[in-house]
């Protein structure tokens, strides 16, 4: 499964989306489509366990989980190369 | 002319030595003298009066709410660490004397204590919200309490106490609604906290939210400016002192309490806070122990 697709499926199961993550574009705004600060945390802690990394702090804004893309790029740049 | 330097130790001490708190041999748990309660019920007071034009509702409630209510709440969830939730025992009385046994003997017993139905209040605003489930009217609704609140943050930091008092005022309505009342406050409070010649200034805050996740959604409030505090220097010049504070929650607790602005949308939430102890506290440090003592202009303010 790809990286996009890992994100999709984890952002339909932790994103409280009001749309459906497999459909959503991948600039989407996720926090206009109903992500709440909290589910964007459970979103990042699965992420970290489904990926194996770890998000520093200076990652854990806002802008890095705004949308499939922004987070894909943050993924990849955590992933062990 | 502070009361002492800006240092937890020696300002704890002078308190102490006035008499104007009891300490309990828990730290963060004091008792009040007459005086310090006095400058607690006037600062209160001017307030109210502050407010007096505003029509808030007034409602009073215990130290005590529901659990459900905090857990519907999603306070666990940020807060853990701070939660307080009553226990008792619910066992026979031969439970009830092995349960006496521990203790005599220096074992722990919270095991043999179950889960009441009742926490111990965390913010004063937590049980006014379910007060507006419904549709609000056209200007929205504002309702005011004061209420101890618990906090479990043991400290030998004299201003972080883990039972302390909040005046609060809580705002529900439309988002420009809430967020002119909350900006319009923020003014007001500093004005009157200038009054009493503080030395206050207002900064972006977030709440200490518990763990990993806490740190990001301590971001997230700060980027959004969901949260002001009122600061004043009482035991450090550099780390001042938040003595009021002011809320911007969006739909959080409009959502959970199924409160609804007058034309059907999801209504928005804010509240404020004065933290009195604190607050009395600041004033000792900025004026000195004494309130006799305090400049005319402070006194005026606090007893007109």
């Amino acid at each position: 499964m790809s990286t996009t697709q890992r994100i999709r499926t984890i952002l339909a199961e932790h994103g409280r989306l009001d749309a459906d993550a497999s459909a959503l574009d991948e600039n989407a705004d996720l926090y206009q489509a109903g992500m709440t600060s909290h589910a964007s945390v459970n979103v990042m802690l699965a992420l970290e366990g489904a990926f194996d990394i770890e998000f520093p702090d200076h990652l854990l804004k806002r802008s890095v989980f705004e949308s499939i893309a922004a987070i894909r790029d943050a993924v990849d740049s955590l992933a062990p190369q | 002319m502070p009361a002492t330097a800006y240092d937890a130790a020696a300002f704890a001490e002078g308190l102490r030595r006035h008499g104007l708190v009891v300490p309990s041999g828990v730290r963060g748990v004091i008792g009040r003298s007459a005086v310090f309660e006095g400058v607690v019920t006037a600062f209160d007071a001017a307030v109210r009066r502050l407010a007096r034009d505003d029509g808030a509702e007034e409602v009073h409630f215990p130290p005590t709410l529901p659990r459900a209510l905090v857990e519907r709440t999603g306070y666990m969830e940020s807060f853990p660490q701070l939660a307080g939730a009553v226990h008792s025992f619910f066992g026979s009385e031969l439970e009830a004397r092995a349960l006496c046994a521990c203790i005599h003997a220096g074992e722990p017993w919270s095991d043999r204590l179950g889960m009441t139905d009742v926490m111990l209040t965390p913010a004063v605003c937590y049980p006014v919200y379910p007060t507006f489930a419904g549709t609000l009217p056209h200007e929205g609704r504002l309702a005011t309490s004061l209420g101890w609140v618990f906090r479990h943050e043991p400290s030998d930091e004299p201003t972080r106490l883990q039972s302390f008092r909040m005046r609060e005022y809580i705002r529900a309505g439309t988002p420009d609604q809430v967020v002119a009342w909350r900006n319009d406050w923020l003014e007001r409070a500093l004005g009157l906290l200038r009054a009493l010649e503080l030395p206050v200034r207002s900064d972006i805050a977030n709440d200490p939210f518990f763990g990993k996740g806490g740190r990001m959604l301590a971001v997230n409030q700060r980027e959004q400016q969901l949260k002001f505090e009122v600061l004043v220097p009482v035991i450090s010049e550099e780390a001042p002192t938040a003595i009021c504070s002011f809320n911007w929650h969006q739909d959080k607790f409009a959502t959970v309490f199924g409160i609804h602005a007058a034309d059907g949308a999801i209504a928005n939430t804010a509240c404020l806070g004065f933290g009195l102890e604190r607050i009395a506290m600041a004033l000792f440090q900025a004026h000195g122990f004494d309130p006799a003592q305090w400049p005319a202009a402070v006194r005026d303010v606090l007893w007109p």
